[in-house]
Formats: structure tokens, sequence, C-alpha cells
């Protein structure tokens, strides 16, 4: 629902890393994102080109790299994958769980050109 | 470390990094994409600190009774300790005016169409609003079960509300507002004798299947059914939080008297 205003703050940040790299425009944008960020990837790949247009990431490429989830059981001690509505331990059933790879909304690397 | 220059580069994520390409300079950042609301959360939990408060954030879908409940934990707490509201709900415009008749400082932030709160908004209304004197701050987010988890506001706890009316299942389908609560409150439950289909057994289930392990208490505000659980837990988080501070404050470096007299130039 606030994936546009997610978008223009994330424009805001590359546009000053792209100034300080006297870049001319930016190629892409790379990020990561986990299951459990809270944001929905179809609206924010869709509020780029809005967000971007007018800034140096006008027609840049977005990548969305998306995280596995992931729990490690503090019973058995073992990792596994699961999904955002059942983070119980795949191994032992046990609900000891710690999230260890999903909740990640990561701004990973940006590509500038810069001649 | 800046988030521009690459010093942030280890060697687990040295594959991302500054690496110029004829023309093309590729830049790793690993920032997160809320990093700005999470430090100016960072800043507004200081403010919090400073004023020895308890900062409790409410959240759940509309309606499910985040007024009320303030209203009945105000009642019952008011001859003990000093509580303030920030509003941030825009359901119902009137929430500042129901607290405030209540005897209760409130501040409503005018939130427009916003679907959250975030840490910049509590920002500048704790700027406006005095915090002297207060033992607990209650923010009520926007009722929207979606995105208020994601937003740290710089609150010291989390307190979700799933009303009996909505569905036993809701934590399977908001599992990031149901993990991030600190505790869960199944409100309205004066109503479970004339609603067959939730079952509180299958709510708590539904949050034990995300690895949650926080407490949940079914209570009414109307009728002030198990309303001493939640205020037990609530002075309980108060107490702990003033304990913490004190030691805190215990384990700062106190000064030497040596190290005084040279500043003020006394050896030189
Ligand atoms: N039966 C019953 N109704 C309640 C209770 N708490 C709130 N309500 C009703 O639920 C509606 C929404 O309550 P409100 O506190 O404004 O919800 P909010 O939007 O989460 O702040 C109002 O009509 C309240 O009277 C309760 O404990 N029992
Ligand atoms: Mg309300
Ligand atoms: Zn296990
Ligand atoms: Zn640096
Ligand atoms: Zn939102
Ligand atoms: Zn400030």
């Amino acid at each position: 629902m606030h994936e546009f205003s997610v978008c223009q703050a994330l424009i805001a940040q590359v546009e000053q890393i792209a100034i300080s790299h006297g870049a001319l425009k930016v190629q892409s944008v790379k990020l990561r994102i986990g299951p459990l960020s809270g944001m929905e990837l179809p609206l924010l790949e869709h509020a780029y080109p809005f967000a971007s247009a007018g800034t140096l990431a006008e027609g840049s490429i977005l990548e969305i790299e998306r995280a596995p989830l992931k729990v490690k059981c503090e019973a058995c001690g073992l990792d596994s994958k699961v999904k955002p509505n059942l983070l119980t331990c795949r191994m032992c059933g046990s609900c000891k769980t710690r999230v260890v790879s999903g909740e990640e909304l990561m701004l990973m690397s940006v590509e500038l050109i810069t001649t | 470390m800046c988030n521009t220059c690459g010093c942030n580069i280890t060697p687990g994520n040295r594959e991302f990094a500054y690496k110029p390409v004829n023309g093309k300079t590729a830049v790793s950042v690993l920032e997160n994409l809320l990093a700005r609301n999470d430090d100016q959360a960072e800043h507004n939990r200081q403010h919090f600190d400073k004023h020895r408060l308890l900062t409790v954030n409410l959240m759940s879908s509309p309606g499910a009774g985040k007024t009320a409940l303030l209203e009945a934990t105000i009642d019952a707490l008011r001859d003990k300790y000093r509580i303030g509201v920030i509003e941030g709900d825009l359901e119902t415009e009137n929430d500042a005016v129901r607290i405030r008749a209540r005897g209760v400082p409130a501040y409503q932030i005018t939130t427009g169409s916003a679907c959250h709160l975030d840490a910049h908004m509590v920002h500048d209304a704790l700027h406006k609003f005095p915090l002297e004197g207060l033992d607990i701050l209650f923010i009520e987010n926007v009722g929207n079960l979606v995105c208020p988890a994601s937003f740290d506001l710089g609150q010291h706890k989390n307190v979700t509300l799933l009303s009996v009316t909505e569905g036993d299942d809701k934590p399977a389908k908001y599992p990031v507002m149901f993990r991030a609560a600190d505790i869960v409150l199944l409100t309205k439950s004066d109503l479970l004798p004339v609603l067959d289909d939730f079952d509180p057994e299958r709510a708590e289930l539904s949050l034990r299947n995300l690895g949650s392990r926080a407490p949940v208490i079914r209570l009414s505000a109307r009728k002030s059914l198990n309303l001493g659980d939640w205020l037990d837990w609530l002075i309980g988080e108060l107490v702990q939080k003033r304990g913490k501070l004190a030691s805190d404050v215990l384990v700062q470096p106190v000064a030497e008297p040596q190290s005084i007299s040279s500043n003020t130039g006394m050896q030189g």
C-alpha cells in the first residue's frame, strides 16, 4: 500500500549516490527482498517507472532478487525453508524458530553510467 | 561506515563491490530501504528514554477496539500513572477527542490518506506534545494490518489487537504484523458466546505457527473482562523499562576528578 512512497525514498537514495559519484545516469538498481519484508513486489515494480521519471534513474532497470524464507530451529538446531504463514521447523515441528533469511528489504547495489 | 564509498564491503558481499568498467561504475550499497525511517525511529526512542517513558504502539485492523482499549486503560490507571496518547488513526477523526474527554492529553496526527504512521510523523508530533511527566505514551496507529508493522516509530513495545469479530486465521494472513507483536490482545471477547466461528485457540495456534511466543490475552474493554491481565503486562513493561534505564545510567563511566580538573585547564 505504501510501495510508491518507499519507491520514492529509494529513488532519492539512488540519486544521492549517483550525484556523489558524478554519474550521468543510473543504469540499474539491484534490490534484495524477502517474503517477510512487508513489501509487495508487483506494486514496487509498478511504482518504479513513475517514481523515477524525471530523475537520474529514469529509464533504469530495477532488478529484484528474492531472498528465500528460512528459519533456524532452537529445539533441533536445523535450518528449514518455510512459507510465510508457517514458520515452524520442518524437521521437528517446533515453533521455537528464528527467521534467518526472508525479512530483507535491501538496496544491494547501483550501476551508474559515469562517462 | 558510509553507504557511498564502499567502506562497508566485507568478504561476504565483495561480489557486489565497486568495479568501474568502461564508463560504468557499480556501487555496493547494502542499505535497508527503510534506513531513513529507522534512523529517525532511533532518535525518537532517545526522546522517549530521556523522559523515562514506556512507549507502546497499538496496531490492528480498523475498528478492532484500539481507542476503546485506551479509554478503559486510562480509566483504570488514572490515579497511578500519567498517560499521553498520539492518535494516528484516520478511521474515526474524533479519537483524540474521545481520549481528551477522559482527561488525558492527546495529539492527533493528520495522516491524510497515509496507510501507516512513520517515524517522521511521530517525531513532528513529539515536538508539539509535552512528554514531561508522562509514564506511558500510547501511539494509536492507522487501522491496517498490512504496513504499520514495517515502520519502526521508536516505540518500545508493539501491541496487536485482533477482535473476535474478525477471522481467527488473521495471523496466518498477516504474518508480518503478527510477528511484530510483543503481545496479542483478542478484543471484544464479550461477544465470544454469540460468535461460533471465532475460536481463540485456533487464533493462538495460528500465531504460534509464525514462531511467535508473544502472550495472548482475551479481553473486553467494554465489559472490563480480563483487563487486569493486560494492565499487569503493561505495568510490568514500564517497571522493566525504568529498571533498565536506571541500570544504564549506573554503568555509564563517571568522570574522574583528575580529568575534570584537566578539562578546566588547572593542570596546564
Ligand atoms: N462488544 C464490544 N464492542 C467493542 C469493544 N471494544 C470496542 N468495541 C466497539 O467496536 C467499535 C470500534 O471501536 P474503536 O475503539 O473505535 O476501534 P478502533 O478503530 O480500533 O480504535 C466501536 O463501535 C466500539 O464500541 C468491546 O470490548 N466489546
Ligand atoms: Mg481508533
Ligand atoms: Zn526443529
Ligand atoms: Zn565510507
Ligand atoms: Zn503503508
Ligand atoms: Zn527530536
